[in-house]
């Protein structure tokens, strides 16, 4: 009982001990905003947690469920003047206000320091930049136009390989049809539509037109023959869905693929973590191949953002930044995540097989496709989904209806 | 004169501190988001004039108008049902059937639970792969289709369903409260006059009812107004955007479009719609009647 007792006060002192030293204010404490709360990325999220502390910093981890609550909150933060050190956001335009009302401080002493732009490919380094300055770290690149097949019921299904066009793809859909399997585990959320829609464009419409339609918002591109085209693939793939479809999660179709029950899932580089929970090995059992037609890797990811907390980046924060683009802390951190390294000048060897085959498509500039949140607001992102969501959905709608609002939300878009 | 101000000041001073949470609180916030929604803010409320742009906006986007559209067909099919499933249920009771204790708790249990889990709960039993549809063709009757919720023409349908489940029940204890309320003399008397039982109810009982019909259409009212969670939980707006709703337009536009400004056009136009339909009909509801008995 006397030794209970003791080991509680100990306890109660030593919390006391942590609270006022929490209080007075660390250079190097660094309380950071994320929403990977989920088994695997709460073991990704440690590793950098890990590396900072090795660094000699504190971590203070500070996790809320859910991209869109977490911003809100960090948004609601850094107003209302009690910013954290750092903070998430994905890859793209989601913190364009942020640095337009000078709310973040720009790292560029610290990017230029460890010479990030060479190390990063292009696409991403302009994403996490505004007027030529890092505003942003970005830790990671996920794959979004990946198709991951269940190995076993293609072989079942008498489909050798994976398909390379739009043709063969149909023919193995029809194979897996025949084998009284659904074709295509369909996730139907409008974000989940949209983002296969921006596949099958740039598989069958190749980079060129991808770029037309988001970069330049040409609506001539839009009301192209190409673009219907594209419309048309991507409204066939009705035939092959299960009537379930509409509001499933992406995890959801992701089990009808390991299950079996499904041949194949079009989703981001992310399903992957939920194949090596189920015991399948990227590559191996649970196949993988770029959705098929013109090569090209659409890149999204994850950055952290850096309150302003005075002139320049505090001592912590420019830690931080540099502790999570370390070379070895990018491959520790990646492999647990599911994604690739966003330096391209890091070994991969160790990493699984489609995270190679990632890394070796972003080393070649031709290949680095940005998705269409670098390249719009989130704004426009929305109302792309809510057309393209709507197309899909509907069994009687026609590319020519669709690419014209297309081209409407496209010439309202910024 | 003096004394009768001094008299009324005490009361004013002890209601001060309400009356100006209340202005600041809901009629300042109101004023702001009217402010907001006629400037260009994005992610961040900023105070630069746009004029109408938000609007027509608004006003071009097909969702939204699809949104209005939903919600007026949600609202009548919703309070409608309601009203008469809640009243019919009401009168089954009302004739002193046995265990009345236990079907009143099982009728009014289900809106102790909210949208969220009724939607939830809906979305699995009308998921055409898990639910109904799926175990009554397991049975053997495998031409039974209940798809509603996944299919555009229908899926407004399945959440009024899931509505209706949800509130009825709440009608029925108001209405049945009305029911206890009557005389019952007047039933002696009808019953003299031979006049048939439903008579009895659609002509003296329902008019009688009035206040607690009022009473229901308004509850009702305000949880059409704001749907959000139900249709969140059930539909997610979908299939595409089939079952789009005003409330969920302006969260979504609030947050993950970091549109404010849009977002802040939408709730104006929802607050504006409410405040022309409740308005006039309370006016003459309370109001009138108010003035009329004091005079």
């Amino acid at each position: 009982m006397l030794k209970l007792m003791r080991s509680a006060l100990a306890g109660a002192a030593m919390t006391c001990a942590f609270v006022s030293g929490a209080g007075a204010q660390e250079p190097l404490r660094a309380e950071v905003m994320h929403w990977w709360t989920s088994g695997g990325e709460a073991a990704a999220v440690k590793v950098f947690a890990d590396a900072y502390t090795k660094a000699g910093g504190t971590w203070v981890d500070s996790a809320v469920a859910g991209g869109q609550n977490l911003r809100a909150a960090a948004i609601n933060r850094i107003v209302g003047g009690n910013p954290p050190t750092s903070s998430q956001f994905n890859t793209g335009r989601q913190f364009d206000d942020l640095v337009g009302q000078g709310l973040l401080i720009d790292l560029d002493a610290v990017a230029s320091e460890n010479k990030w732009s060479d190390a990063i490919p292009g696409p991403i380094v302009e994403a996490a930049s505004r007027d030529g300055k890092f505003y942003a770290v970005p830790v990671n690149i996920h794959g979004q136009n990946w198709m991951f097949f269940n190995a076993e019921a293609f072989k079942n299904a008498g489909i050798a390989e994976a398909p390379k066009t739009f043709d063969e793809f149909f023919a193995a859909m029809d194979k897996l049809k025949a084998a009284g399997l659904t074709p295509i585990a369909w996730g139907g959320q409008p974000w989940q539509e949209a983002l296969v829609f921006d596949a099958v464009l740039l598989g069958q419409g190749g980079k060129e037109l991808f770029f037309k339609v988001y970069r330049d918002k040409d609506a001539e591109a839009i009301q192209s023959d190409d673009f219907k085209r594209v419309a048309e693939t991507f409204h066939r793939m009705r035939d092959y869905v299960d009537a379930g479809a509409p509001g499933r999660n992406w995890n959801d179709a992701t089990a009808m693929v390991i299950t079996g029950k499904a041949g194949v899932q079009i989703m981001g580089d992310w399903a992957k973590g939920d194949f090596i929970a189920a015991g399948m090995t990227p590559g191996e059992q649970a196949g993988c191949a770029l959705v098929p037609g013109n090569n090209g890797y659409v890149m999204g990811g994850d950055v952290f953002v850096f309150p302003k907390l005075g002139d320049a980046p505090t001592q912590g924060q420019a830690l931080l930044a540099k502790t999570m683009l370390d070379p070895e802390v990018q491959i520790a951190f990646n492999k647990v995540k599911g994604s690739i390294p966003v330096r391209t000048d890091v070994d991969t060897s160790s990493m699984d097989a489609c995270a190679q085959e990632g890394a070796a498509l972003v080393k070649d500039e031709a290949n680095q496709v940005p998705s269409v949140n670098f390249l719009v607001s989130a704004d426009t992102v929305g109302a792309l989904q809510d057309t393209i969501t709507s197309y899909f959905n509907d069994a009687s709608a026609t590319p020519e209806d669709f690419a014209a609002n297309f081209a409407d939300v496209m010439s309202a878009a910024d | 004169m003096a004394t009768r101000i001094r008299r009324s000041a005490a009361p004013v001073v002890a209601l001060t501190p309400s009356i100006l949470i209340v202005l600041l609180a809901y009629v300042g916030t109101m004023l702001w988001t009217i402010w907001i929604s006629f400037t260009s803010s994005r992610l961040l409320p900023v105070n630069s004039f746009a004029g109408s742009a938000q609007y027509e906006r608004l006003f071009g986007d097909p969702r939204w108008l699809l949104a209005v559209q939903n919600l007026a067909l949600f609202g009548v099919l919703f309070i409608g049902i309601c009203l008469v499933l809640g009243f019919l249920l009401a009168v089954a009771i009302d004739q002193r059937v046995r265990a009345e204790d236990s079907l009143r708790t099982i009728f009014l249990y289900p809106h102790a639970l909210s949208f969220i889990v009724t939607g939830l709960v809906w979305q699995w039993m009308m998921n055409p792969t898990l639910g109904i549809q799926e175990s009554i063709q397991a049975l053997g009757w495998t031409s039974f289709r209940f798809d509603w919720v996944v299919r555009r023409d229908m899926a407004i349908y399945a959440v009024v369903i899931a509505g209706v489940w949800q509130s009825a029940g709440l009608v029925m204890a108001l209405m049945l409260a009305g029911l206890r309320g009557v005389d019952e003399e007047l039933w002696k008397a009808a019953r003299v006059d031979g006049i048939p039982t439903w008579r009895v109810y659609v002509s003296i009982v329902l008019p009688l009812l009035k206040p607690m019909i009022v009473t229901s259409v308004v509850l009702l009212s305000i949880a059409v107004v704001k749907v959000y969670d139900l249709v969140v939980a059930l539909t997610n707006g979908g299939p595409g955007t089939a079952t789009a709703v005003p409330a969920k337009f302006v969260m979504d536009y609030l947050f993950e479009r970091q549109n404010i400004g849009l977002a802040a056009s939408a709730s104006t136009v929802m607050l504006v719609t409410v405040l022309c339909v409740l308005a006039p009909w309370l006016y003459s509801e309370y109001f009138r009647k108010a003035k009329g008995s004091a005079a």
